[in-house]
């Protein structure tokens, strides 16, 4: 095999060498690589969260699917009544895979029901309110729920329906709590914008309808966790084990009645700042809650998150209880990674998903000594890529103009600081980064390339180019790139595999990945690239 | 027929059936060179190929023209003229299959006279140069589902690239939305008969590819374009499924615009449906069936007698397409199963005569029959039929495991079995593999509910 090496740039150029010059020059300043921070901190720019060029195909949804998929989807008691045509509901029916556990055996689970209107050309002509009233009067009768939500799709705000007034109505009649998102699809330019408006509706209507909180010294909230694969149990055990009180997760085996009550948490820990953020800063302008960041993917993030919250309440027996969770976990951990780390130290990996798991998974890798030599978000913004500080100065177009920002201002009863200014500043001395993101490129190595939004054309030169060992993304790559030749991982739903945080995720996650990178079925296959040797790939440059 | 003691409810709660451009997709994948194209926001592409490709396990490439709120209000023309210079120039097609979504259609945007416009231009800036073909279909979710989507999707495949002239030898087949496996087996056993027959459309290499030796922007495989213009000079176009003879159909346009002869038939599941279609094969050809596939039969046959006692007195429901349940119904009633349910989401109106005619003396009282339900209806309405099997897709498990009985997985969308694209049901084999199936999805529960755990059944 040739050994001149590849360099970023030229492989950057080659990425977008197919497009018509318009589409090129766009795809440019999407992709970028990565280099360390100039004299006042910044990264390179990386333009994200911007209309995907039509026809380039993309791995993005909807705000529909953000709004009723990824934060609605996981809560297993609110009943979600999708408003459209039959496609949108259907489609985002338990898709995700996201799992729950209701206290007892008859509390209320809808999470296997998609209700929809199926709306028709009747109700398209004519509006389809009268239509949605009957299908939540209906949904009541059968399920008695708590709470309804209503989650519109294209057609609804086209046809001008107010599903915002139907819900009104349908509150006073029914004594329960009904709300409603206009979550169109047209809006924003991904899911992200979905995401916006759910933590919205979610934060107006429940947040802060129960004031009682739960026992407990240490209360947070896990904030952009959705128990993939049972992601938040083994959370969820490690918090338990720490003595560490979940008053609410957004929305991992979340319940109404978390959200209700999550304004008592001492403090916001936040795992998926890009879905999230929103809630984080507006809990904690009305009701004083602070947030960090924190990584529960990655045996050595977990042990730090643990850390940071330890380090935020102070503690002593906490700080004392996380160490020694953290040795006894930690203990079993390493006995894997030694067993596993020669066969995989070296490897590469490349990752595209999401808006944070591109960033979080980076850790899990590093752990058994493999690189990240591409990665990118399908609907991050530039702070997830770039850090909040660049929060200033990202420029807003009109998608993202068209979502709505709550004014919040301080809770005149439920409002309290969490902690004196100073002992906040004493923390921030202390290095904890609170209300900080450092984004993911501020861990990726100088050289590397950071794709937004990345098409399926150029997901395929990528691996021509880089064959990397470990592809990860979703199902909707998952067979265009075993095509190739390459072991995939999808991250989204992780293969009905998982669940892959916290200790025993990771220990899990090493051996899946030892797995892949080891596994001979690849013998069989002769991919395109192995016909046309390309020049020799990044991962001999360093 | 027993009267439904559930109430009709005006919301839809977990469907049987998807949306009109996921069939169009489906249809266009089934032409050779061809990159189906979402015109509307770019969701509805990303939620059909996730469906599309966890059911084949293969790639599929939907382009969408990505529209957004601006669009929305004020069209979605200039989008839609980008989107398409950007697949021709990335993916070199040969043919682009604009479908409409829920969106364009709220708007009442027609993308025919926009394409048609785009198309002039390019042609004028590039002469000489071979440009591809961009078939467009109206297909709002509003109007109809998945199985009207292909249907339409079909026609207008048709419409645009059919051409009159002299009549040919050839045939039409028109399979309607069936499995790549049950493609390769109605190939094998057209050409068995010494017939020439452009199957439209066929996605079974798109859809169930090997892995590749070489960069695909489009994969290769289905119905060669040229296969489709000569469409219209064939000598009879074979359609299968219970709306095959429909006047809106494509087959009935190929007849009402070219003249060619329509022969419409139920999909040839089972004997009773496979003797039908075999009979017609004959008739054209001129031929007699050939001897592997009397071979094939008789193997059948023989299956039948073995198993038969397995079957007696088992009570089935059937949740499918409407052509698919049509077709099971016909073949469960012929093994001896007592049908006692069949369902659809569909909504064309064909699915009880259609039932009747299937099942027609096989039965001693006839099924329940519904259009346009939902599983919870299925679920209400299935409760105390004493059933002791589910034929039906993915989406039926859910109601199997609540009942504690099989489910036989058929039909589209399969998402928690491996191999939906290698699946047969049509002719004589597919029914063989079809029927051993149910036969052993019935031993198989037999022999757990067992306390002795036989190990001859
Ligand atoms: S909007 Fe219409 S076309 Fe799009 S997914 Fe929904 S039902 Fe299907
Ligand atoms: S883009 Fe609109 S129509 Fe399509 S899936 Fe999303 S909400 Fe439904």
């Amino acid at each position: 095999m040739a050994t001149e090496t590849l360099r970023p740039e030229d492989a950057k150029r080659a990425l977008t060498e197919a497009y018509p010059t318009k589409a090129a020059r766009k795809r440019a300043k999407q992709i970028v690589v990565n280099a360390p921070p100039d004299a006042e901190g910044f990264r390179p720019p990386i333009l994200s969260n911007t209309r995907t060029t039509p026809g380039v195909i993309t791995q993005r949804g909807c705000s529909y699917a953000g709004c009723k998929g990824v934060i609605l989807g996981p809560v297993r008691d609110i009943l979600t009544i999708t408003h459209g045509p039959v496609g949108c509901g259907f489609y985002s029916w338990l898709t995700r895979r996201n799992q729950t556990r209701p206290p007892s055996e008859d509390a209320p689970n809808y999470m296997p029901y998609a209700l929809m209107t199926d709306m028709q050309e009747n109700d398209i002509v004519f509006g389809g309110e009268k239509k949605l009233r009957k299908a939540i009067r209906e949904a009541y009768e059968i399920f008695r729920p708590k709470a309804i939500a209503i989650a519109a799709t294209c057609p609804v705000g086209l046809i001008g329906d107010d599903i915002h007034a139907v819900a009104r109505d349908m509150k006073e009649e029914l004594g329960i709590n009904v709300f409603a998102f206009s979550c169109e699809g047209y809006k924003g330019v991904s899911q992200s914008a979905g995401h916006h408006i759910a933590n919205n509706g979610i934060f107006e209507h429940v947040v802060g309808t129960r004031d009682e909180p739960p026992g407990g010294k240490f209360r947070i909230n896990l904030l952009g966790e959705y128990n993939i694969g049972g992601d938040a149990f083994e959370i969820e055990r490690i918090l338990e084990l720490c003595g560490i009180t979940l008053v609410s997760t957004f929305s991992g085996n979340a319940s109404y009645d978390q959200f209700a009550r999550a304004h008592t948490a001492d403090l916001n820990a936040v795992m998926c700042h890009r879905s999230i953020n929103y809630m984080a800063e507006m809990t904690e302008e009305k009701y004083g809650i602070p947030w960090i960041k924190v990584n529960f993917i990655g045996a050595e993030a977990t042990a730090k998150s643990l850390r940071k919250i330890a380090q935020y309440f102070g503690d002593p027996d906490l700080v004392e209880r996380v160490e020694q969770v953290t040795a006894d976990e930690m203990s079993r951990v390493r006995a894997v990674i030694d067993e596993v780390r020669p066969r995989t130290e070296g490897k590469t990996a490349m990752l595209f998903v999401g808006g944070s798991r591109a960033h979080h998974y980076q850790e899990l890798f590093r752990e058994i000594g493999m690189r990240t030599v591409a990665a990118g978000y399908e609907f991050g913004h530039r702070d997830d890529y770039e850090g909040r500080k660049v929060l200033p100065f990202i420029k807003i177009d009109a998608d993202s103009r068209n979502i709505e920002e709550l004014d919040v201002e301080p809770d005149p009863e439920r409002y309290r600081p969490r902690k004196p200014p100073e002992e906040l500043e004493a923390l921030r001395a202390q290095g904890l980064d609170l209300g900080e993101y450092e984004g993911l490129m501020a861990d990726m190595e100088e050289g590397s390339l950071v794709i937004d939004d990345i098409t399926h054309y150029e997901t395929e030169r990528l691996i021509e180019l880089y064959r990397p060992d470990v592809f990860c993304a979703g199902i909707k790559e998952k067979y265009v790139i075993q095509k190739h030749g390459i072991p995939m991982k999808q991250l989204h739903n992780y293969d009905y595999h998982g669940p892959y945080a916290g200790f025993r995720g990771a220990v899990r996650f090493y051996r899946e990945i030892d797995r892949m990178a080891s596994t001979r079925i690849w013998r069989h296959v002769t991919p395109p690239w192995a016909q046309d040797p390309r020049p020799e790939t990044l991962r001999q440059a360093s | 027929m027993p009267e439904s003691a559930a109430p009709a409810f005006v919301s839809t709660t977990n469907a049987c059936h998807l949306c009109m451009p996921l069939g169009a997709c489906l249809a266009f994948k089934g032409v050779e060179g061809t990159v189906p194209f979402l015109h509307g926001s770019q969701g509805c592409a990303t939620y059909m190929r996730r469906y599309l490709i966890s059911h084949y396990r293969e790639p599929v490439a939907i382009a969408s023209s990505s529209l957004g709120e601006r669009q929305a209000v004020f069209g979605g023309g200039p989008n839609l003229r980008q989107g398409l210079w950007n697949v021709i120039t990335a993916m070199r097609p040969r043919v682009i299959g604009v479908a409409t979504t829920c969106l364009t259609e709220t708007i009442g945007e027609e993308p025919g006279p926009l394409v048609e416009a785009f198309l002039a231009e390019l042609a004028g800036k590039n002469p000489g140069v071979t440009l591809p073909r961009v078939v467009t279909v109206r297909t709002p979710s509003f109007g109809g589902t998945h199985t009207e989507g292909f249907r339409r999707a079909v026609r207008a495949l048709l419409k645009a690239l059919a051409r009159p002239g002299p009549a040919g030898s050839h045939l039409n087949l028109l399979p309607g939305m069936a499995s790549p496996a049950d493609l390769r087996h109605l190939k094998d056993v057209v050409r068995a008969f010494g017939l020439e027959a452009a199957v439209i459309p066929d996605p079974s290499d798109p859809l169930d590819g090997p892995i590749w030796d070489a960069y695909t922007p489009v994969p290769p495989g289905g119905t060669p374009p040229e296969a489709l213009q000569a469409a219209g000079r064939a000598r009879a176009t074979v359609a299968l499924g219970c709306m095959a003879g429909d006047a809106s159909g494509p087959g009935a346009w190929l007849r009402d615009r070219f003249g060619v002869e329509l022969l419409p038939l139920p999909l040839p599941v089972g004997l009773r449906a496979s003797d039908r279609f075999f009979a017609v094969l004959e008739e054209l050809s001129g031929r007699p069936t050939p001897g592997w596939v009397r071979a094939q039969r008789g193997r059948l046959v023989d299956a039948y007698v073995d198993a038969h006692k397995y079957l007696a007195g088992v009570r089935a429901a059937v949740v499918a397409d409407e052509d698919l349940a049509v077709g099971l119904s016909g073949f469960l009633a012929e093994i001896g199963v007592h049908v006692a349910y069949v369902a659809t989401g569909d909504r064309s109106g064909s699915l009880e005569g259609a039932v009747d005619a299937a099942t027609a003396g096989l039965l001693r009282e006839p099924p329940a029959v519904r259009e346009e339900v939902d599983y919870y209806t299925v679920a209400e309405e299935t409760r105390d039929l004493g059933l002791g099997l589910v034929v039906g897709t993915s989406k039926a498990y859910p109601l199997a495991r609540d009942w504690g009985i099989p489910l036989v997985r058929v039909g589209f969308p399969i998402h928690d079995r491996f191999g939906a694209a290698r699946q047969r049901v049509l002719g004589y084999a597919g029914t063989q593999d079809l029927f051993d199936r149910v036969v052993n999805a019935l031993l198989a529960q037999q022999q757990e509910a067992s306390a002795v755990g036989y190990g001859y059944l």
